[in-house]
């Protein structure tokens, strides 16, 4: 309670203290631009158990531009939680370590941040929706206490202000009679409130990424559409840019102006999503599109389903992994591992050795 | 259906093509507080349903969480014992039978439930959580009961070797096949699917609505297919029941209940499913329904969803949405719906306007679909042969559909 009670007098608009903040943090190289807001090159997370290494995480590079929505899409197990939590540096360890690879976040490497650094730029220029809102509030703190944490930390702002921005958080995450549940706890919430809640505490300092991790999976299908709704609009409103973890196609049909499909912690085809539905080059997302039930479709046709199960990421085999499981699969798959290489179009990169230019399924 | 209702249950005469008729069925929970527990209320979970089941249909049951569908579920198979109301399973009111005729009767219907993980004894070997039906109901002994094993996890498409495993050493999905040869040992018409794809991943999820359409067909199963997913819903079912607060508010055929959904409710519903279609989901009519589920100790009064109703207020917030609970009547043929304006509903687009009648599916692409036909000749089609031909020999040690991984301890990233 501590924070709350030492009333902070510098006023200083949210720009500002951002403005600062970066200057503090000297890892900026002088005179890097950052046209892209976050930049991953060969980044990998390893786990280390005792049963093995698990390379949860395997050499994945991505971009993400300012304002932008990138879906991250692929089923539990296939690294895409473990690549958020990399990029805020949030991945426990031990055991986990990002053990290669360059995370650049608006022109600062996060890599090389100090844990204090790192600490400044989650709470300010990283927001997170974790997907259980129940078990990600603080039960024992009111509300109003959790959104204004973030922003008496890392605004400034006076007791008064901090206040006055919470509320206004809340009403415009859509919580009716928003000053009155300042002081209410969670367990008052439902939970389509809770996430609400969530969303605010992450928009709470202005991030400039959100990163929103299955954030709608413990929800119901209306209240689902309530949140994505949400979502959707502030990032537009505050210009935010979201990495939106799903392992739901019609998510990130709905949400999403590009998609990494990622397998096995690897990312086995990017593209737009247009590019994606229209024409993917990957067998994964082959069978992952033809094993969804759809609400269109017709009735009664036996779904393709992918056979078998993912690989276990303990020691992975130089080869294509997702071979086990496929039905083009021939012997060079079996062999050595394709890499991201680009079909069609400057979006879109598979990884497989059919759909190459000159492969067998081209 | 709703004469019936007011009938006495002597009189009650089930219809021989029903396989359960349920009758103005009730499920209150009460809600006991203070030091004497005294009664204060009660969540109505079911609230006066009234429907039936056809022998060898598919009746899927939609709802959000808390609506009742899991309750009703389990009152059907006497799991939950009715506050009001009736069961009849083949003619006989589950409601009157001593414990020894239900023990029986329940021979003849199953339950699979949601949760892999929860569901089965983790100290019980495969083989005994197979087994243990066939002991309770005395129905095999000795070698051929192990044989009756090693077939209800051929059936399912796992290993006959697995019978001396533990449940840990398997995925969730390989579970739920456990779940499903579990139920099927006792040779049941009747299987309550409790949400038995929602803890699944996406991949798996196919396999086992495939496994469950298969044996459906196979063995001449009645299903009742309890799901919160719309898609996976018209998928599997024959009919489809849509339950808001306790009761149905929408039943029919999938082509019509999708199509010209008589129900704001249903079609608010329709309306949040994410397709996996971009261009379909730009066309998407949103109707954003306003808050949460009321609570179902206090249901509001007259049509219960009149409190989010988005045709409620279009139409001027008419008076007896708010004083009558509608009845379900019928719009056209077997699709009956619960609302005084189902015909204002049907004429908007709000909640289809995204579902296209004939979808392209962006799957497979066909080269590669004419790569299998021309060079493995393995074609789906032909795959699917092989899969039921597998499920018609039991004994075939190939019959796994994710056998052969028993290094089942997927790390969770």
């Amino acid at each position: 309670m501590s924070a709350a009670e030492v009333p902070t007098v510098i006023e200083l608009s949210p720009e500002d203290v951002r403005r600062e903040q970066l200057e503090r943090t000297e890892v900026r190289p002088a005179g890097q631009k950052a046209d892209v807001l976050l930049k991953v090159s060969g980044l990998s997370t390893h786990f280390f158990t005792p049963d093995g290494v698990i390379q949860a995480v395997d050499d994945v590079s991505f971009e993400l531009g300012y304002g932008e929505t990138l879906g991250l899409v692929g089923e539990s197990g296939c690294g895409k939680s473990v690549t958020a939590l990399s990029i805020a540096r949030l991945v426990p360890d031990p055991p986990g370590q990002i053990v290669a690879g360059e995370i650049v976040f608006d022109g600062i490497d996060v890599l090389k941040l100090s844990q204090e650094d790192v600490r400044k730029l989650r709470g300010s220029e990283i927001g997170f929706i974790f997907q259980d809102p129940l078990t990600s509030l603080n039960p024992t703190l009111t509300i109003g206490y959790q959104i204004g944490e973030a922003i008496r930390e890392h605004m400034g702002l006076s007791q008064k202000a901090a206040r006055e921005r919470v509320v206004d958080l809340l009403s415009k995450v859509g919580i009716p009679r928003a000053a009155d549940r300042l002081n209410d706890y969670p367990f008052q919430f439902s939970g389509g409130m809770r996430q609400r809640v969530m969303i605010a505490i992450a928009l709470s300092c202005d991030p400039k990424l959100i990163l929103a991790d299955e954030p709608t999976t413990a929800l119901d299908v209306t209240i689902q559409a309530q949140i994505l709704e949400l979502i959707a609009k502030l990032a537009d409103e505050f210009h935010t840019a979201v990495l939106m973890i799903t392992h739901d196609l019609g998510i990130a049909a709905g949400m999403c102006d590009r998609v990494n499909v990622m397998y096995a912690g690897r990312i086995v085809e990017t593209a737009t999503i247009d590019e994606l539905f229209d024409d993917p080059r990957m067998p994964y997302a082959w069978g992952l599109l033809d094993s969804l039930p759809r609400i269109d479709d017709v009735k009664g046709e036996r779904l393709r389903t992918i056979e078998g199960l993912p690989p276990l990421l303990i020691k992975p085999p130089d080869a294509c992994r997702f071979h086990p499981r496929c039905i083009y699969e021939r012997e060079i798959c079996r062999e050595d591992e394709p890499e991201l290489t680009r079909r069609g179009s400057d979006s879109h990169y598979a990884r497989c050795w059919a759909t190459e230019p000159d492969g067998w399924i081209p | 259906m709703t004469a019936t209702a007011e009938r006495p249950p002597e009189a009650h005469v089930t219809d021989p093509r029903n396989i359960v008729e349920v009758d103005d069925l009730k499920v209150h929970f009460p809600i006991r507080s203070g030091i004497f527990k005294s009664v204060q209320g009660s969540v109505k979970a079911v609230d006066g349903v009234t429907f039936d089941v056809r022998r060898g249909e598919i009746l899927g049951l939609v709802g959000e969480s808390g609506c009742g569908k899991s309750t009703i579920g389990r009152a059907m198979i006497r799991l939950r014992e009715p506050t009001g109301g009736h069961v009849y399973f083949d003619g006989t009111d589950l409601g009157g039978l001593g414990n020894e005729a239900l023990r029986k009767m329940r021979r003849r219907m199953q339950i699979i439930f949601q949760d892999p993980y929860g569901s089965l004894d983790p100290r019980m070997t495969v083989g005994s959580i197979v087994s243990e039906p066939l002991d309770t109901h005395g129905l095999a002994k000795g070698q051929a009961k192990r044989d009756r094993v090693a077939e209800l996890l051929a059936l399912v498409g796992l290993d006959p070797n697995y019978v001396q495993r533990y449940p840990h050493e398997f995925s969730g999905g390989q579970r739920q096949r456990i779940g499903v040869a579990r139920a099927l040992a006792v040779e049941p018409e009747f299987i309550v699917c409790d949400e038995p794809i929602s803890a699944l991943d996406v991949s798996i999820q196919a396999q086992v609505l495939n496994l469950l359409g298969d044996l459906r067909k196979r063995l001449g199963l009645t299903y009742l297919f309890v799901a919160h997913d719309l898609s996976v819903v018209k998928h599997i079912s024959d009919r489809v029941a849509v339950m808001y607060l306790g009761k149905i508010v929408e039943i029919g055929p999938p082509d019509q209940l999708y199509s010209v959904p008589g129900h704001p409710y249903t079609r608010a519903l329709l309306s949040a499913v994410p397709v996996p279609d971009p261009t379909a989901e730009r066309k998407r009519k949103r109707v954003i329904l306003k808050g949460d589920v009321p609570s179902p100790v206090n249901p509001p009064s007259g049509c219960r969803f009149h409190t989010r109703c988005w045709l409620y207020e279009r139409l001027g917030q008419p008076e007896n949405c708010r004083t009558d609970d509608p009845e379900l009547t019928v719009l056209e043929g077997e699709h009956r719906a619960a609302c005084h304006y189902s015909a204002e509903a049907q004429k908007t687009d709000v909640g289809v306007a995204h579902i296209d009648d004939r979808p392209v599916r962006h799957g497979t692409p066909d080269a590669a679909l004419a790569y299998l036909a021309a060079e493995k000749v393995e074609d789906p089609a032909a795959i699917d042969a092989t899969d039921s031909a597998r499920l018609e020999a039991p004994i075939v040690v190939e019959a796994g559909i994710d056998e052969e991984d028993p290094r089942t301890e997927t790390p969770t990233a």
